[in-house]
Order: structure tokens, then C-alpha cells, then sequence
């Protein structure tokens, strides 16, 4: 079954041990300093932040259909079955355009390094292959940050909204963003005042593009077609009227 | 020994080279960061905006001419073929060499050979620009062989020409398109004047509309540069040609916008509508212009109005490819002076370049004069490819 990550504002007190465990999991540094951070980057994956009295934390979505992945010209990222989208960066040549792509602007990239990466959260892909939690959601110490089974966790979170209506804002970001993500939000307030993009397109971004691409052998092969069709005419007829006038 | 002669030119060209080496320095020892402002939130800028989205589009008059010459048959553009195929070529080489800059990780370049997406619009684009440039070095090549009077390797190639420039017509047209397509994953960050589900059929008719300029752009320059007469006619006819694409490209961004009920957005006053206005100004009035005989006829007038459509396109490019994103992408970008100092260079490098080649090449060699050399017969074209 496909995995995915809840996570609800509502219980998040903040305390930025998902940041910490995160950090460890990948073997990144992690300080006073980067805890301040209030924006994913290449040294920190995932960020708790603050908007007024609301907590929100961002994260890679691990969307159903990635942007990034379908972008990628040399396939270095891919959806897996089992819900993460995994990155081999022996593959990636440094297009950038995952970032260009991305509709949570997540992706981000080692700019001071002469060899750079592009870097995201993975939903600790090699951890749930173990069926292991991801490394945020065992640390969490309130359950604010869930991981497990996609269906299970979508249940879990409309439950929470049916219990109780006046704690949440009645609507689970993720579900419809970007045509579903593998990660959830609940919050109190509208998902713009915890600072998610509110203007993520519903449909599957990859669909946009491959509404053109999947045209292309026919207008390539139409188009081959024409054009020796053109200049089989254009050369015949200056045939004919060079023959015509050496009749003449 | 004599020293160059210095000139205005020359001084600038060093000096535009000298920064270019600077940057060239910066990137390669404090990677895209140390060289560029670009950021997490504003991935792609100049590089990509011009060096490649302009750069591929700049050389267009490749694709465009050989249509008209080798398919139509209009044998009285011949004079103006090679010169056009040698911009190309040199404007697909300088891409590569953009690339190199922008690319995280240019040792890996020729990944996409090996690992594929045909998912990714990145991944046709990345085939069309290695497949179009062999073409376009194939097409110069007889030039390159009749210079030196190499009548066997001529007679091959010449034997696959017509295959080959269909081949490279179906690639441009593919690509030119496809760099529009680069853009229709970001519905969200691109601004509404520029995002629309037909970015590839604009992307494919500014290009064409660009070839055209740049070939009366690139011969009124030669006609200076080698002291030839303009090949007025033909220049015009270009002209003729160029006022008709201009208004179909300038109609459908019309409809385009109408269509998608965002006409409204014109009114406010915000740097995107100024820039909008910037580009369509630049289409518009060569547009209306090349319409009038009377301005046709002026070698300088001409020149104006290409050079007008070359600048209407830049700004299109850059728009599309920069300055739209911006707002939706929560940030600003001015690019680095590394980042500009790069671009003037591979510009410059260009230009000498061309001047260089087409000195020593015959590049500009009254093809329909008498046969010189053995081997040119061959090039003669049309009643040899038809016999």
C-alpha cells in the first residue's frame, strides 16, 4: 500500500524535533543557527514555522504525480510505489527545472558546491522499505506528524475534521493539490495563513504537458510527410517548365 | 610585427571578453552561487532566459531559409542561404556553450543520451539541440569541403541533403515549439499575459518571424562588413514575408488573450503590463511598417525593423523565461554581473565568429555565378537534387 505523512497544525506545539530527527536521518548539521531557519533549503529538508499563533511545517509533498518526476530529462527522479519520490543524483546533470516545475517550490539546490545536488525529503524512502515510520513521525511527540498507510491516514484525518468541526478548517490540503500529494494538512485556519500555496492548480501538473508531447509524433510524421510532399511539387514543376521551354 | 589597429570595437570586444573570463573563473571555482544570483525560489535566469531560449531562437533563420530555398524552390534566396545556415549553426553551438554555464553538473551533458524521459519536454528539447546541430554542421559542411576542393565527401552528403533538411526542418520546428512547452508546468508562477496552453504555437511562429529578421539583420551587417552591395530584392521579400508573420503572430496573441478573459490584466499598472506592452510594441511596429513599400525599399529602414523584431523577441524570451516568473515565484532577480558578462561574451564570440568564418569560408560566394570550382557544381542544388 502506498504511504503518505499527516500532518496537523492544530497539534503541532513547535518543538522542531522533526527538523532534528530529519536533519540526523540524512546526516546534515543541525544547530541553533539552522533550527532558526524558517525555509527549506539544501541543508535543511524539512522546517517547522510559525504564522502568528498557527504552527506549519514544510515538507517534500511527495505528490501522486510529480511535476519533478515527469520533468526530469534524464529520469533521475521517480515516483516509487510505495508513495516516495526518490532522487539519484548520480543521474541528475543540474537543469534545475524540478525546482522550475515544482508547484510547492520544494526542491532546493547546493549552490556554493562545485559537484551540486538538488536536495529534498525523500519520506524516508529506505527507512518505510523497512516498514519503518518516517524519521519526523517517530519523533514527534505529540503525533502532529503521522506517517503511514495513504487511505489510513486520509480517514484518520477526515475523522478529526467530523469530531471536531469548530477546531478545523474544513478541508484536507494535499487531497486535490497538484491532483493529490502523499502528504496531508489539517489546520485551524485557511491552509494560505499557514503559508501553503493556495493557488496550486487541482489537475496533475505532469497532464499539462503531455497534452502537447503525446501530439508530437503525429504533427512530426504529418509534418515530414508535407514538406517532401512540397518539394516533390516545387522541383516537378520547375522540371516541367525548364523542359517546356527547351521544346520552345 | 604591427600591433591590431585599436578600435572603438575592439577596445570593447576585449573588454567584454576580459569580464567574460573573470565569470568564467567564478563559476567554475565558486559554482552557480558564487557566479549567479540565482536562488531556491528563482532556479532559472539569463543564462537560460537568453543564452538558450534566445540563442536557439536567434538562429531560426536557419530552418526558415532552407524551407523556402530547398523545399519551396525559391531559388532566388539562394544567395542568402549559407549565410544563414552558418548563423545558425554557430547560434546552436553557443547554446551548448550557455549550457555548459548554467548546468549544475556540465560533465554530465550527454546524460540524456543514455537515461530517458520522453515525459520530459527537457529531455526533446536536450535530443532536438544535439540532432539540429549535427544537421546544421552537415549542411555548412559543403562550404567547409568546397573550400578545400573535396568533390567525393561532397557528392555523399549530397546524396542525403534532401532527407537531411527535412530532417532539420521537423527538428527546428519541434523545438523551437518546445522551448514554449519548457513552460506549460508552471500554470501557477508564470503570469497570466504569458501563460497559455499555446506557448509552443507562439514560441513557433515568433521563431520564424526572428529567422527572417535575423537574415536581413545578419545581411545588411555582411553587406557592411565585406563591402558588398545589399541584395535589396531579396531583403524586401524577406521583408514582405516577415510583416505577414508578424500580423498572424500578433493576432493570435490577440485571440489568445481574449479567449482566456485577460485583457482586463492590461490595465494595471504593474511592471508585467509594461513589459508586455515593451515586447508587442516591438512586434508591432515592424509589423506595420514592413507593410509600406516605401519603407521596404530603404536598406535602413529595413534594418531597423528587423532589428526591432529581434528585440520585440529577446523581450518576449525573457519575459516567458525570467521576468513573468518572478511575481509568481514570490521573488525578485536582477542577474549577477557574472551572469551578463558570460552572455556578452559567448554574443561577441559570435559575432567574430561569423566574420571570421565567412572570411575565410565562401560563404557569400555568388552561388549562381559561374562554377569555380569542381566540387561546387555539385552544391548547385535544385536540378541536381530533382535529376
Amino acid at each position: 500500500m502506498s504511504k503518505a505523512i499527516l500532518y496537523d497544525s492544530t497539534l503541532c506545539i513547535g518543538c522542531k524535533a522533526c527538523e532534528q530527527a530529519c536533519a540526523a536521518r540524512w546526516g546534515m548539521a543541525y544547530n541553533d543557527k539552522i533550527a532558526a531557519e524558517e525555509q527549506i533549503s539544501a541543508h535543511k529538508l524539512t522546517c517547522i514555522q510559525t504564522h502568528g499563533e498557527h504552527f506549519s511545517r514544510r515538507l517534500c509533498m511527495n505528490c501522486v504525480q510529480p511535476a519533478c518526476a515527469s520533468v526530469c530529462p534524464v529520469g533521475a527522479i521517480q515516483k516509487t510505489g510505495l508513495g516516495p519520490v526518490v532522487y539519484d543524483a548520480s543521474k541528475c546533470i543540474g537543469c534545475r527545472y524540478c525546482m522550475q516545475a515544482c508547484p510547492f517550490q520544494v526542491p532546493t539546490y547546493e549552490w556554493g558546491r562545485r559537484l551540486p545536488r538538488m536536495r529534498k525529503c525523500d519520506m524516508c524512502y529506505e527507512r518505510q522499505s523497512r516498514g519503518q515510520l518516517t524519521a519526523c513521525a517517530e519523533a514527534c511527540p505529540v503525533g502532529a506528524t503521522r506517517s503511514g498507510d495513504r487511505g489510513e491516514l486520509l480517514a484518520e484525518a477526515r475523522k478529526r475534521i467530523a469530531d471536531k468541526p469548530d477546531q478545523y478548517y474544513p478541508a484536507i490540503y494535499g487531497l486535490q493539490e497538484a491532483g493529490g500529494t502523499s502528504v496531508f494538512y489539517l489546520s485551524a485556519v485557511p491552509f494560505a495563513q499557514i503559508g501553503l500555496p493556495a493557488n496550486v492548480p487541482r489537475e496533475a501538473l505532469p497532464d499539462y504537458t503531455w497534452r502537447v508531447l503525446e501530439v508530437i509524433p503525429g504533427v512530426a510524421s504529418t509534418g515530414g510527410v508535407l514538406l517532401a510532399g512540397i518539394w516533390w511539387i516545387a522541383h516537378r514543376r520547375a522540371e516541367v517548365a525548364k523542359a517546356e521551354r527547351e521544346r520552345q | 610585427m604591427r600591433l591590431p589597429k585599436m578600435t572603438l570595437w575592439r577596445v570593447i570586444f576585449a573588454a567584454i571578453l576580459i569580464s567574460g573570463i573573470c565569470a568564467t573563473y567564478l563559476r567554475v571555482m565558486y559554482g552557480l552561487g558564487g557566479s549567479t544570483n540565482l536562488s531556491d525560489r528563482f532556479p532559472w535566469g539569463l543564462w537560460i532566459g537568453f543564452d538558450v531560449m534566445c540563442g536557439v531562437g536567434l538562429a531560426s533563420g536557419g530552418f526558415t531559409l532552407v524551407a523556402v530555398v530547398h523545399i519551396f524552390n525559391i531559388e532566388r534566396y539562394k544567395p542568402i542561404l549559407r549565410p544563414a545556415i552558418l548563423t545558425a549553426f554557430l547560434g546552436y553551438l553557443f547554446v551548448v556553450v550557455g549550457l555548459m554555464y548554467d548546468l549544475g553538473r556540465p560533465d554530465r551533458i550527454w546524460h540524456p543520451l543514455v537515461m530517458w524521459n520522453p515525459h520530459s519536454v527537457m529531455f526533446e528539447v536536450a535530443w532536438c539541440v544535439m540532432l539540429y546541430t549535427t544537421v546544421l554542421f552537415l549542411e555548412f559542411l559543403p562550404v567547409v569541403l568546397e573550400r578545400f576542393g573535396w568533390s567525393r565527401p561532397l557528392e555523399w552528403i549530397h546524396k542525403i541533403s534532401v532527407p537531411l533538411m527535412i530532417l532539420g526542418i521537423l527538428l527546428s520546428t519541434l523545438h523551437q515549439s518546445s522551448l514554449g512547452s519548457l513552460f506549460l508546468i508552471v500554470p501557477a508562477k508564470l503570469y497570466p499575459l504569458w501563460y497559455t496552453p499555446i506557448l509552443p504555437l507562439q514560441f513557433f511562429i515568433s521563431a520564424v518571424a526572428v529567422g527572417l529578421a535575423m537574415t536581413i539583420f545578419e545581411s545588411w551587417h555582411s553587406s557592411r562588413a565585406f563591402g558588398r552591395a545589399l541584395e535589396l530584392p531579396l531583403v524586401a521579400g524577406l521583408a514582405q514575408i516577415l510583416a505577414v508573420v508578424l500580423s498572424v503572430y500578433l493576432w493570435l496573441r490577440f485571440l489568445d488573450l481574449s479567449h482566456r478573459h485577460v485583457l482586463a490584466l492590461l490595465t494595471r499598472n504593474r511592471v508585467e503590463t509594461w513589459l508586455f506592452g515593451l515586447e508587442i510594441a516591438l512586434m508591432l511596429a515592424p509589423a506595420v511598417l514592413l507593410y509600406s513599400a516605401r519603407i521596404r525599399r530603404r536598406p535602413g529602414a529595413l534594418y531597423g525593423c528587423a532589428v526591432m523584431v529581434v528585440f520585440g523577441f529577446i523581450a518576449n524570451r525573457l519575459n516567458v523565461g525570467t521576468t513573468g516568473l518572478e511575481a509568481g515565484s514570490g521573488t525578485h532577480y536582477i542577474p549577477k554581473w557574472s551572469e551578463i558578462a558570460v552572455t556578452l561574451s559567448i554574443v561577441a564570440v559570435g559575432f567574430a565568429a561569423f566574420r571570421a568564418i565567412a572570411s575565410y569560408f565562401p560563404v557569400f560566394e555568388p552561388v549562381d555565378g559561374p562554377v569555380h570550382k569542381e566540387g561546387a557544381e555539385i552544391l548547385e542544388g535544385s536540378e541536381v537534387l530533382s535529376a
